[in-house]
């Protein structure tokens, strides 16, 4: 056995020892997962990868993920900026209860998140019979769908910006306000720039989930085909055809997104590591 | 901002030259209670309406009953195996140098950025008897797909960030001096290792178990896929819900959600009684 020349860390072997189990464990649990996704897509070649993905009920699906992530991420950026400024610029009473509220949809089984909306807006619900005399339909439609995205990805804008804001404190804000700049003119001028870094990590956290989301989308959807088929649910209905490339196709799509956002994401940490910022976790 | 914030003491709040109070409060506490409460309450509504009865019925109903045990048991093993991997992990990402540390890091949050459908398609495919890793699985005699093991393997692959992500940031604050202390008193490294530093980093280290279990729990996309669903035998709590949405069951499937929600309120309530213990016994990970 070697003796280390370092008392405050392993000897060599172990060190090398464990970065070995770290690589095997990332390769076998994490890489070949990832690479399995590319390769069943691209079995039968590039042609009926590209056919699986510009067919029409792709298309539409692509559409509709596109269209429902369009809804979702605004509507919870606006909320995240209104709740951190609320909770993070002022002090008050039940703050603490709050932030726990808006964390409440990450404890929720996504199942369970769209269960809700069904409880609510389905034609047994709550609000059923309301929404049927008046011939509107929620569930097994797209309102439910950005319904029960909004739902999955409520927390991500907010949980990013409350503590970064809640770090930086008030002394800015009240310079420019003394000095006669309007509420809104020192939002935009000394807030936003910073915050606008960790504001993106929220932005594109919620947006990879909005599109990824599959179970609480599934129990509100229907699976209509061509209709109500975000592109989670188009690579499931897919799958259960046995039509594996094309599942695998329109899946390696979702793939792709994923790295691109993990890509910028490893970004924006090393520039914050290199800035010595505080670090959005 | 336009809407000038409400005069006086709402909410109880401290002064301050702030503007924007109200605007800003205005729209939190609505879209809360728009998108989260209200759902949340037509689910607390209609578990009222089932009754004792209901839920016991629930309860005793085999097939529930199974499901429950899978998504805990599996949650349960997953966790502690993503326990014991998540701090090896966390370990040398913080203490080693070695080449594609980064790399290796960024890929830690690949189970949160990758669709879950996404996962289940692809776990379903390595440990398909045909697979990669299937093939090579089946010649030892284990079966994977379609077995609680392959729920098992699921809710290893979404749990690990969150105990990697818990432990690296308080295992990068724990002290060298310590350590050094600890070496120049003729501490081993192994003493070290287990008196110095891992009580320090244990409340991280429980925080992120916790966490990697609450989610597997609910876990649905990545899980069923390489599940098979066999009634009894792999099939997952979440998809019995849906089972008995599409049976217009609505009943069963608000009872199932309630126990499943109790249970797990209760392990994220055990979590953050950790967390402040942690922190108020170590004064790291604040």
């Amino acid at each position: 056995m070697s003796v280390s020349d370092n008392p405050v860390s392993e000897t060599s072997f172990v060190r090398r020892a464990l970065v070995t189990f770290v690589y095997g464990w990332l390769v076998l649990f994490l890489i070949l997962p990832l690479v399995v996704v590319f390769v069943e897509a691209l079995r039968q070649g590039i042609e009926p990868f590209f056919a699986a993905l510009i067919e029409p009920d792709a298309l539409t699906a692509i559409k509709l993920t596109l269209l429902v992530s369009a809804i979702a991420v605004p509507a919870n950026l606006i909320f995240g900026l209104a709740a951190s400024w609320a909770i993070a610029k002022f002090q008050f009473r039940g703050r603490n209860m709050l932030i726990t509220l808006i964390d409440l949809p990450f404890s929720v089984s996504p199942v369970i998140s769209g269960l809700v909306f069904v409880l609510l807006y389905g034609a047994n619900g709550l609000f059923g019979q309301f929404l049927i005399t008046h011939k509107l339909q929620i569930i097994f439609a797209v309102p439910g769908i950005v319904l029960a995205t909004i739902f999955v990805t409520f927390p991500f804008v907010a949980r990013q910006l409350i503590p970064l804001m809640q770090a930086q404190g008030n002394d800015e804000e009240e310079a420019a306000l003394s000095l006669g700049a309007t509420g809104f003119r020192t939002f935009l001028s000394v807030t936003l720039p910073n915050i606008k870094w960790a504001l993106f990590y929220g932005v594109l956290l919620c947006n990879a989930r909005a599109m990824g989301e599959f179970g609480a989308v599934s129990v509100v959807s229907g699976h209509i085909r061509g209709y109500t088929n975000t592109m989670p649910l188009h690579v499931e209905i897919l799958y259960n055809e046995y039509n594996f490339v094309a599942a695998f196709a329109v899946a390696s799509l979702l793939a792709l997104l994923a790295l691109v956002t993990l890509v910028l994401k490893s970004l924006l940490e090393w520039r914050d590591a290199r800035n010595g910022k505080i670090s959005a976790h | 901002m336009a809407a000038a914030s409400l005069p006086g003491k709402f909410l109880n709040r401290a002064p301050s030259i702030i503007p924007g109070f109200g605007l800003t409060m205005g729209i939190t506490v609505s879209w809360l209670s728009f998108i989260v409460l209200l759902p949340l309450v037509a689910l607390v509504l209609r578990a009222t309406g089932i009754g004792f009865e209901g839920f016991a019925a629930m309860l005793g109903d085999q097939r529930v009953l199974s499901a429950l045990k899978l998504s805990f048991g599996a949650a349960l093993a997953g966790a502690l195996i993503n326990a014991f991997a998540g701090l090896i992990i966390a370990w040398v990402l913080v203490r080693y140098t070695f080449p594609g540390r980064r790399l290796v890091d960024g890929l830690i949050d690949l189970p949160f950025a990758l669709p879950t459908a996404v996962s289940g398609l692809a776990l379903a495919a390595l440990y398909a008897p045909n697979g990669w890793l299937g093939v090579p699985l089946a010649e030892l005699g284990i079966k994977v797909a379609f077995t609680p093991t392959g729920v098992v393997i699921a809710c290893m692959f979404i749990g690990l960030p969150f105990v990697v992500r818990q432990v690296q940031p308080v295992l990068g604050d724990v002290d060298k001096a310590l350590e050094e202390a600890a070496a120049t008193l003729g501490a081993t490294r192994v003493q070290t290792i287990f008196r110095v530093i891992l009580p320090m980093i244990l409340p991280a280290l429980l925080a992120g178990f916790a966490l990697a279990f609450a989610r597997a729990v609910g876990e649905y996309g990545s899980i069923i896929f390489i599940a098979g669903n066999l009634p009894f035998k792999s099939e997952i709590a979440p998809l019995l819900i849906i089972i008995k949405l599409e049976e217009f069951n609505y009943e069963g499937a608000t009872a199932i959600a309630v126990i499943m929600l109790l249970l797990s309120f209760a392990v994220l309530l055990a979590v953050n009684l950790l967390q402040s213990w942690g922190r108020r016994r170590t004064g790291l990970g604040s």
